[in-house]
């Protein structure tokens, strides 16, 4: 948790801590000695007028105030549950133009879709193998544990990039397509060799935790939903440090209350640093390197 | 200096919480620079010895924190002789105001009861502290499910009593966008931001509504802490919006000491 010498801090005009923590951000005399933080889960969809550079640069105002190095994005405007081929690229495009104008501040994973297969794989090797992106964002279109996702994982897989899905779980029920943490587990268990990203911790976090507690290559994030106390220390003891990194859902999620999931935990520190940044390079490590990013 | 004019001692029924137990609270608050805690019970949100749930909680008020904790004691229309439990908190505890769960409670604030509530609390100069929500209906258990409560009824209850201070805890705005400054316009209504989102959504809040009406709320230990507060950061507030949000605001309502509520003249 944050400590009275940083609250006092905060209550004046300091930033948390400086704008960024990393090389990549602007530098600092003590930058070294702060935790990075890179959010897996942002999205750059509004305001739906502004252009995905402009989008962006609001994102980057915000992070900075927190000290969030770098965003990993997709999904731009308007974002479609079941999108054509079309508008797979369109929203892809929206990504790369941010990632194009921000390099040091933005990573993008593409946005495919399991009901247009093959042109997702088209894809995968326009945004990933041949582009600038780093990992696959797969949303509501159909549950993960459907057969026909297995090519876009295997494709993944070979690419050596983590798969970012959502999973939730809703007292009310979930949408047609909504995928769960038991339908991830059964797609982890398929696809040993993959890395996937269980996204919101399946939003029922006490059970979501618990379901992919077997499955070795699932990670969870902590995105999208309530501040709720307790929920990084139970995934921190059920699946272990290594296996949670830090997301917001930005921008319709703020920051703030996402990052305070972490900031405010009672773990150690050297837990907070894996979540806040450490294992997401870790993960991201063999894609980074692949295209020369010293990240 | 931070006021936090939402935390609640006792224990959430559905999990344990760092926090749970008073010294650990005032223990956590103080850590984090708190120097002043609107704190009600969760007791209250399902208990029906209302009366016993509020002696705990200004004893526990009393004894731990030195002073930082002040209780806001549960009312629950729904039960019998709830004017009593209005009365104790006054008379007995010297509460500054009290916290209204509807949703839990099964009203709405149409009822006919809410309003004669807030009229008698009114009276009696009290703060009434209504929660909207505890947490998202999408992770509430299966078996205790309660929508949201709708605030939109509010506005006409203020505008037959407009001694009355309220404090809308845990609210988001959610699709229907004008709706605080609609309850702003009606009567003395004031927000906590610890359920609002979206990024830099403080900001964008506190240009819709007058800012003397924003105050800091963490919904801690429920909630984590560094949440509502880092949300502070994140919206780029002047230094003095940044100190009317963290104390300033509520100082106004309830000054250092804890004054407890005054009877309020109609037309005050």
């Amino acid at each position: 948790m944050l400590n009275r010498r940083t609250l006092l801090k905060l209550s004046g005009a300091a930033p948390l801590w400086a704008a960024a923590q990393d090389r990549h951000g602007p530098a600092g005399d003590t930058a070294a000695l702060r935790p990075a933080i890179w959010d897996v889960h942002c999205h750059i969809a509004n305001p739906a007028t502004a252009t995905p550079e402009d989008r962006m640069a609001g994102l980057v105002r915000h992070m900075d105030r927190l000290g969030i190095s770098r965003a990993v994005l997709s999904l731009g405007n308007p974002i479609l549950a079941d999108p054509t081929p079309q508008q797979l690229r369109d929203t892809n495009d929206q990504v790369m133009r941010a990632l194009a104008r921000w390099p040091e501040r933005a990573f993008g994973y593409v946005y495919v879709n399991p009901n247009h297969v093959e042109f997702s794989l088209q894809e995968m090797d326009r945004c990933v193998r041949d582009g600038p992106m780093t990992g696959i964002k797969l949303w509501i279109a159909r549950h993960c544990n459907d057969p026909a996702l297995d090519p876009l994982i295997e494709r993944a897989a070979q690419l050596r990039v983590p798969v970012l899905q959502h999973t939730w779980m809703k007292a009310g029920g979930n949408e047609p397509g909504e995928s769960t943490p038991y339908d991830i587990l059964e797609l982890a268990v398929r696809h040993p060799n993959a890395t996937l990203i269980a996204a919101h911790i399946g939003g029922d976090w006490e059970r979501g935790i618990r379901i992919v507690r077997p499955a070795k290559n699932i990670v969870m994030d902590t995105a999208g939903f309530d501040p709720t106390a307790g929920v990084v220390e139970m995934a921190v003891r059920e699946l272990g440090a290594e296996r949670i990194v830090y997301g917001s859902d930005a921008g319709g999620r703020s920051f703030a209350s996402q990052l305070g999931k972490v900031m405010g935990a009672e773990i150690p520190e050297t837990a907070r640093r894996l979540i806040l940044a450490g294992n997401l390079r870790r993960i991201m490590t063999p894609i980074l390197k692949a295209k020369g990013d010293r990240a | 200096m931070i006021v936090d004019v939402n935390v609640t001692l006792s224990r959430w029924p559905f999990r344990r919480l760092a926090g749970d137990d008073p010294a650990g609270l005032a223990a956590r608050l103080r850590k984090r620079d708190v120097v002043q805690a609107w704190a009600g019970s969760f007791d209250g949100i399902l208990h029906k010895d209302m009366a016993g749930v509020n002696s705990r909680l200004a004893r526990d008020c009393r004894n731990y924190g030195a002073g930082m904790l002040v209780p806001f004691g549960t009312v629950n229309p729904k039960l019998p002789d709830w004017q009593d439990d209005l009365r104790r908190c006054q008379e007995e505890h010297k509460m500054p105001g009290i916290r209204l769960y509807p949703n839990y409670h099964g009203y709405d604030l149409k009822d006919p009861l809410f309003r004669e509530l807030l009229a008698a609390a009114a009276k009696r100069g009290f703060i009434v502290q209504i929660a909207a929500r505890m947490e998202d209906e999408r992770t509430q258990h299966p078996l205790l499910r309660v929508p949201n409560v709708d605030l939109g009824p509010l506005a006409d209850a203020l505008a037959s009593e407009p001694r009355a201070r309220v404090v809308v805890l845990n609210w988001s705005p959610g699709p229907r966008p004008g709706a605080a400054q609609k309850l702003t316009g009606a009567g003395e209504v004031y927000f906590d931001f610890s359920s609002l989102e979206g990024t830099g959504g403080l900001g964008r809040f506190i240009q819709q509504i007058p800012p003397q009406r924003v105050l800091f709320g963490s919904n801690f230990p429920l909630f984590y802490f560094e949440s509502a507060f880092l949300k502070v950061q994140e919206s780029g507030l002047t230094e003095e919006q940044r100190a009317a949000v963290l104390a300033q605001n509520a100082r106004k309502l309830v000054p250092a000491g804890a004054a407890p509520a005054r009877p309020r003249p109609a037309g005050s």
